[in-house]
């Protein structure tokens, strides 16, 4: 076990820290202590470590992480691991805007709630949250799934394309192009992957499944406003 | 005009100046069609511009140097207020942002060749990092966009630069459209979308908003990237003034400012037609912005859009701008809308020097294509031999512009070297109007 002290390690010395790590395969843990809300802590890591963030954190913390464990004891502000493309980031508390925005792979698992646009343009990414999540989440989601173990806000997968959306709760409005859809089996063996893989306390017949009616796919002037 | 029974002259026809035969083809289309004209490039319509600017160049008060004898620097470095390893280039003239989807891989190639060759940078675009452009480029730019198509860690930090892109001039506040017949597999496979429908490139990004929070996004790439390389912050000419000001004060080593002369792979014609302000109108805006932060020249200011020979490079430097960029010109060095192509332009139902219909992959200069038959019509090499070709030329005659106001460094050219032709120029630019010491706008006494 490593420790980094945020109260005396600037943010530069840590990240490249954990950065210099990439090539590594030993599985190394890190704690980091007194984060006090700093923003982009353990971003572009590329090895497979296990970080964690004793604390809450700002901005994008595990941003475009590869391989690594990161693991946050509090709650994140906007972007958590935003664009990652491998590895886990697990938050235990709540989660602000943008939670995986971008992410082409890899294991977001918030246990809180999350704010607007979780998994906005999300290109991959498994997200797994066990409260709510906000309005325009999944706005032009492109592939990956998106589990809400609470309630959906407004306008859930406005824009989407491929992307599959899991909700357990309700869902205030769905966006343009997002419909409920079947859940066939193959989706309910998927959705008992992600949500043992995240950790929730549920089954998957107890959720409804929503993704793109492929509308929007090609312009047609019948569908702008 | 022929006279009616009565004998008396009839009035002759009058063409409506509002109504022109132009305007009322377009009002038939869109009734015949319901959608709106798409197209590439910039703006078309006849706005202010560098042909409206003249140098003064030497006199008895000005000493000039002596044409291809006496040294003219032309380098410009690029980054130089956080980047650990700013950006050298040998010529103040950059290749602007344009992805591999909308420009075949070869014409990426040529471009990434042509660059190297001639000592300066290339762009990347919406969609990735290809690893022949990073291959062919000495200088990459990674254009950091909204759609995140393609974007890694990986290639973000193989580039020598980065930069945000929040708006170009073509449609400043506008996302942009590639169309499902240029989604070949691998495009697809890049942007992580399915092969054949269009691809909305977002007109924001996802996980910011506003200068604020974009200050924090270059916190974060620059700790991706170990602070080594230079973050450049693209703007579309809108409101220069402030724009600069936030790009800056948000952390940019690099402002790009693009007018709305700049090219696009498409958009709506009426956004890029009626968007944005000319690129001349913005460029001392901008310097102004920079000079009230005491960061002229501390942080480098890339002017692009219309640019397309040395003496628009000499104005825009005397301007105060430290280099400038390049897309469509770049395009038309390579090949783009040669006559030698005129009967299948024909076939398109536009001509050589029109064809705009740049989204739709038909090109028959094998450019903005993903049609293998076609992009096979342009030879890389060749490509980057005729891009580095014009580059050098517009270097040279950049170099006797400024020789011949007795600079020996481009970027010693100066608003002072310069007159406007008209009223509007001389307002825009802020240098006389020719024959006058004035300018509309300028301080000093009323009249």
């Amino acid at each position: 076990m490593q420790i980094i002290d945020m109260a005396v390690t600037p943010l530069r010395d840590l990240n490249a820290t954990l950065q210099a790590q990439a090539g590594a395969t030993n599985g190394t843990a890190w704690d980091i202590e007194n984060p006090r809300g700093s923003h982009a802590i353990a971003v572009g890591l590329d090895a497979p470590i296990e970080v964690t963030v004793k604390g809450s954190t700002g901005y994008y913390c595990a941003g475009m992480n590869k391989q690594a464990t990161v693991n946050v004891r509090g709650s994140v502000g906007p972007g958590v691991a935003e664009n990652m493309m491998s590895g886990t980031v697990v938050i235990d508390g709540d989660a602000s805007q943008y939670a995986g925005a971008t992410g082409h792979g890899g294991t977001l698992v918030i246990k809180g709630n999350a704010s607007s646009r979780c998994g906005i343009s999300m290109k991959g990414i498994d997200i797994i949250v066990h409260g709510n999540v906000g309005h325009m989440s999944a706005f032009m989601a492109q592939s990956g799934n998106l589990v809400v173990c609470g309630d959906a806000g407004d306008a859930l997968g406005d824009s989407i394309y491929e992307a599959r959306l899991f909700v357990r709760g309700s869902v205030k409005s769905l966006g343009a192009d997002c419909v409920e859809k079947d859940m066939r089996p193959e989706h309910v063996a998927l959705l008992a992957d992600l949500l043992e893989r995240g950790g929730c306390d549920a089954r998957p017949e107890e959720f409804r499944r929503y993704g793109s009616a492929r509308q929007l796919y090609n312009f047609n002037i019948d569908n702008a406003y | 005009m022929k006279d009616d029974h009565s004998g008396a002259p009839r009035t002759p026809p009058i063409q409506s100046a509002t109504f022109s035969q132009s305007v009322n083809a377009e009002i038939r289309r869109a009734a015949a069609t319901g959608i709106y004209d798409i197209r590439g490039g910039g703006a078309k319509r006849k706005v202010p511009h560098f042909d409206d600017l003249l140098f003064l160049g030497a006199s008895i008060s000005r000493y000039p140097l002596e044409g291809y004898r006496e040294a003219c620097d032309t380098s410009v470095t690029l980054g130089t207020r956080h980047a650990r390893n700013p950006v050298e280039l040998d010529i103040p003239i950059t290749i602007a942002g344009m992805s591999f989807g909308a420009l075949s891989g070869a014409a990426k190639e040529a471009l990434g060749r042509g660059a190297t060759l001639a000592g300066t940078s290339t762009t990347t675009g919406d969609g990735g990092m290809t690893p022949e452009e990073r291959g062919h480029s000495k200088t990459l730019v990674y254009q950091y966009l909204p759609s995140r198509y393609g974007m890694n860690p990986d290639d973000l930090r193989k580039a020598d630069a980065i930069e945000v892109v929040v708006g170009q001039g073509a449609k400043p506040g506008g996302g942009g459209m590639l169309l499902g017949q240029k989604i070949t597999d691998r495009v697809a496979e890049m942007r992580n979308l399915p092969k054949g429908i269009d691809q909305r490139s977002a007109c924001r990004h996802p996980d910011w908003t506003g200068p604020d929070d974009l200050e924090i996004k270059i916190l974060e790439l620059r700790e991706i990237t170990g602070w080594r390389v230079p973050i450049y912050i693209k703007i579309g000419g809108a409101r220069p003034y402030f724009d600069t000001t936030l790009a800056v004060k948000a952390g940019a080593d690099v402002v790009v400012l693009d007018g709305m002369q700049g090219g696009t792979a498409a958009t709506q014609d009426v956004f890029i037609e009626h968007v944005g302000m000319p690129t001349l109108a913005c460029i001392r805006e901008a310097v102004r912005a920079l000079e009230d932060l005491g960061m002229h020249r501390e942080v480098q200011l890339i002017v692009s859009g219309g640019v397309r020979s040395g003496a628009d490079v000499a104005k825009c430097m005397a301007l105060g701008a430290d280099a400038v960029s390049i897309g469509t010109a770049a395009l038309i060095a390579l090949g783009d809308n040669d006559p030698k192509w005129e009967d299948e332009y024909r076939e398109l139902g536009t001509t050589a020097g029109a064809y705009d219909d740049w989204h739709e992959g038909n090109d028959p200069a094998g450019i903005s294509t993903q049609n293998p038959e076609l992009a096979a019509r342009l030879d890389p090499v060749e490509g980057g031999r005729r891009l580095r070709n014009y580059l050098k030329v517009m270097t040279l005659e950049a170099q006797t512009i400024a020789r011949a106001c007795g600079k020996n460094r481009l970027q010693n050219l100066e608003p002072e070297d310069l007159c406007a032709l008209t009223m509007e120029a001389a307002a825009m630019a802020k240098v006389p109007l020719a024959g006058t010491d004035w300018w509309p706008g300028k301080p000093g006494p009323a009249f």
